[in-house]
């Protein structure tokens, strides 16, 4: 090494060197100790002892644990496309000639950045089933074809999907990306698009969606690794909307108890943290092969547009 | 504009007819929240659900005050007034049938038709323990005017912290005030920013400006930690606290901000790179450090992506639950959010009133910082998306 590339490697270490510590201390270690733990009995009152599979043995035969995973699939399941489609939909209204752009997008945006607490509180009360805002509106309508709106959080088949409608609420951070992406897409494409006859749905399909493809697969990941964690509206909502329990019992019947919320109380009511951790670098499987497949999927979609 | 404008593929007024509904749909709940913050309890709970909050006025015993409409009844009857016993001097309602069953010792004050409503007075500040007095009467006989009530919001803030309006002393033990909590989140917010820009800002520079052997392999290291979801992080990281006895402080909630993070390191790097050069070679021969080029040239022309940052730690660290939850035991170190949490979950979530206007106060000053902020904001959020 010449004096002149270590003066070089000084001078990066130095200024990384904040960030070389916060690697080490708060992502680095915990990511290994937690593979470690993940083979151990351990609750943090006592040193871990080595068990080997037996906590992934036992996962395999948990019922919770199962029960969990389906959940939060499930609400993923609807909340990631549900949410893709709404703020995609929104964007492309906006990118389009309106006035008063701004508002709108202040209007569609302001509820994404309300405090999760917060709107969960709001929800709650607009979900509850017998004074919420939510099944008033409904009421007259449904009861047009005999039907009698749901009690929402109270009850284990609508539960999930209310938990999908508030984080559609939310989806406005989705919407300025895609709008951005939206406003990226140079004219002379549409222009092109406009001499060879192409309008309308035919020229959003093949002009548009192409152009943000890159866009909508970021954000498509982003939003299912953010719903695979799902945490506090339910562990908020679920305990309010059935009165007791300490929000981690996944309420009305278990229909809420989502992958994250199982492993939290796991980890930190039952003290059973060997266990939790190998819930934990499941879901970490979980997460990297949905990635990977959604990064591979994407570039084979890509390459045909191409 | 072009001709390519006017074969918009929507129609202009469905255009504007789809935008208004999803407004609607987006502004409503922000709306109802405000609605029913300003709300007495019992109007809050109304069916049908009511957009104004009112006040409402009946005469009680000869004076005209504000009452509650309690319920209305379904049967004629009679009010009457007891005339020995013990219950002598009460009031009580009997029903058309009860009237038939007996003639006890009491004195008719008015009778009383189907769909007449049960009205209480409400009282005010320093009634002390003397009952409320109430009546029934027609529909007609109520008043009602617009009535904004803002006394629920340091209503709610001071129960935010425990205190119910009593003066039990045992109640008052452990009671917080609201602006400790405010505090709280304040001092994680801020010195998180200060963290996040500061730290962020020098890591990223020696990614970005600085060559030196293992720094593309240190940087691939670095975008892969983002891969990593927080709950593999949780149980050795609360280890990690507990170690430092910071279990308990606001420590653990914005210390590790001033040791960088994967995404502003990356957010701030991408900006970095756009900076010419050739600045910082001029400024090498003049013999300036590394340091020195940092400080005074690159940092003064990053203050967009700083402020990026720094709104959206702030943003970051005042939504945030589940740390807080975690490492936060004694409720004078809760932070706002936490706090209205467990004012939720120990009342039960039936005091609708005061729980919207807490949640309120919560989304102010997100709401506040991004009116001043937008452009920022909306930048910020956009070249985040974009350059992923």
């Amino acid at each position: 090494m010449t004096p002149r590339e270590r003066k070089g490697l000084f001078a990066g270490l130095g200024f990384t060197s904040l960030w070389i510590i916060g690697l080490a201390v708060f992502t680095g270690y915990p990511v290994v100790a937690s593979l470690y733990f993940s083979f151990c009995d351990y609750s943090i009152l006592k040193a871990p002892v080595w068990i080997g599979l037996e906590n992934y043995r036992h996962l395999v035969h948990d019922e919770l644990f199962w029960k969990s995973l389906r959940n939060t699939l499930f609400y993923a399941g609807l909340a990631v496309p549900l949410g893709t489609v709404v703020s995609l939909a929104l964007a492309v209204l906006l990118n389009q000639e309106v006035r008063g752009r701004t508002l709108f997008r202040t209007i569609f945006y302001l509820p994404s950045i309300v405090p999760v607490v917060a709107s969960a509180m709001l929800w709650l009360w607009i979900f509850n089933g017998e004074y919420g805002l939510l099944n008033a509106a409904l009421k007259p309508f449904l009861a047009v074809v005999g039907l009698t709106p749901p009690a929402w959080l109270a009850d284990p088949n609508w539960a999930k999907p209310a938990l999908v409608i508030m984080s559609l609420w939310g989806t406005g951070n989705a919407m300025v990306i895609f709008l951005a992406g939206l406003q990226n897409v140079p004219k002379e494409l549409y222009e092109a698009a406009a001499i060879d006859g192409a309008t309308g749905w035919r020229r959003f399909w093949h002009v548009t969606l192409p152009m943000i493809a890159p866009v909508i697969y970021f954000n498509v990941i982003i939003s299912l690794i953010g719903a695979l964690q799902v945490f506090t509206q339910a562990f908020i909502m679920s305990e309010a909307a059935n009165g007791n329990g300490n929000g981690s019992d996944g309420n009305p019947a278990r229909s809420t108890l989502f992958y994250t919320i199982y492993l939290f109380s796991t980890a930190f009511y039952d003290l059973r943290m060997g266990y939790a951790s190998a819930m934990a670098y499941v879901l970490f499987v979980v997460i990297a092969v949905l990635t990977w497949l959604a990064t591979r999927l994407s570039r084979e979609r890509l390459a045909q547009f191409e | 504009m072009s001709p390519l404008r006017r074969r918009s593929p929507f129609p202009r007024i469905l255009l504007y007819a789809v935008l208004l509904a999803a407004s609607v749909a987006f502004v409503a709940p922000f709306a109802w929240m405000i609605v029913t913050s300003l709300k007495p309890v019992e109007q809050a709970m109304s069916l049908p659900p009511d957009w104004i909050p009112r006040e409402y006025d009946a005469v009680i015993a000869g004076r005209r005050v504000e009452v509650t409409k309690d319920y209305e009844l379904r049967q004629a009857g009679e009010v009457v007034e007891m005339t020995a016993g013990e219950d002598a001097g009460r009031r009580v309602f009997l029903s058309a049938h009860q009237l038939a069953a007996g003639a006890g010792p009491w004195r008719v004050v008015h009778s009383v038709a189907p769909g007449w409503w049960h009205v209480t007075e409400r009282l005010g500040e320093g009634r002390g323990a003397e009952p409320p007095r109430w009546d029934i009467v027609p529909p007609e006989a109520i008043t009602s005017r617009v009535r904004l009530r803002w006394v629920n919001y340091p209503d709610a803030l001071a129960r935010l912290g425990g205190d119910t309006g009593g003066d039990d002393p045992a109640a008052r033990l452990g009671r917080v005030s609201f602006w400790v909590f405010l505090g709280n989140s304040l001092t994680v917010c801020l010195l998180g920013v200060a963290g996040t820009v500061l730290s962020n800002a020098i890591v990223a520079y020696g990614f970005a400006r600085l060559k030196w052997r293992g720094r593309d392999a240190f940087f691939a290291v670095t975008l892969a930690t983002m891969m990593v979801p927080f709950p593999v992080l949780m149980v050795p990281l609360y280890g990690v606290f507990r170690g430092f006895g910071w279990i308990g402080t606001l420590l653990p909630l914005w210390v590790p901000a001033f040791f960088g993070s994967a995404f502003n390191i990356f957010l701030m790097r991408q900006f970095f790179r756009t900076i010419p050069e050739e600045l910082s070679e001029a400024a090498r021969i003049d013999g300036c450090s590394e340091w020195r080029i940092f400080w005074r040239i690159v940092l003064p022309l990053s203050k967009p992506v700083l402020a990026t940052a720094a709104l959206l730690h702030f943003l970051y660290a005042w939504n945030d639950f589940m740390a807080p939850l975690l490492y936060l035991t004694r409720k004078s170190t809760y932070t706002l959010s936490l706090a209205l949490q467990s004012y939720e979950s120990q009342t039960g979530g039936v005091q609708w009133h005061y729980l919207m206007a807490a949640s309120a106060v919560t989304v102010l000053p997100v709401v506040v910082l991004f009116f001043f902020t937008q452009k920022v904001f909306i930048q910020g959020i956009a070249t985040t998306g974009s350059k992923g």
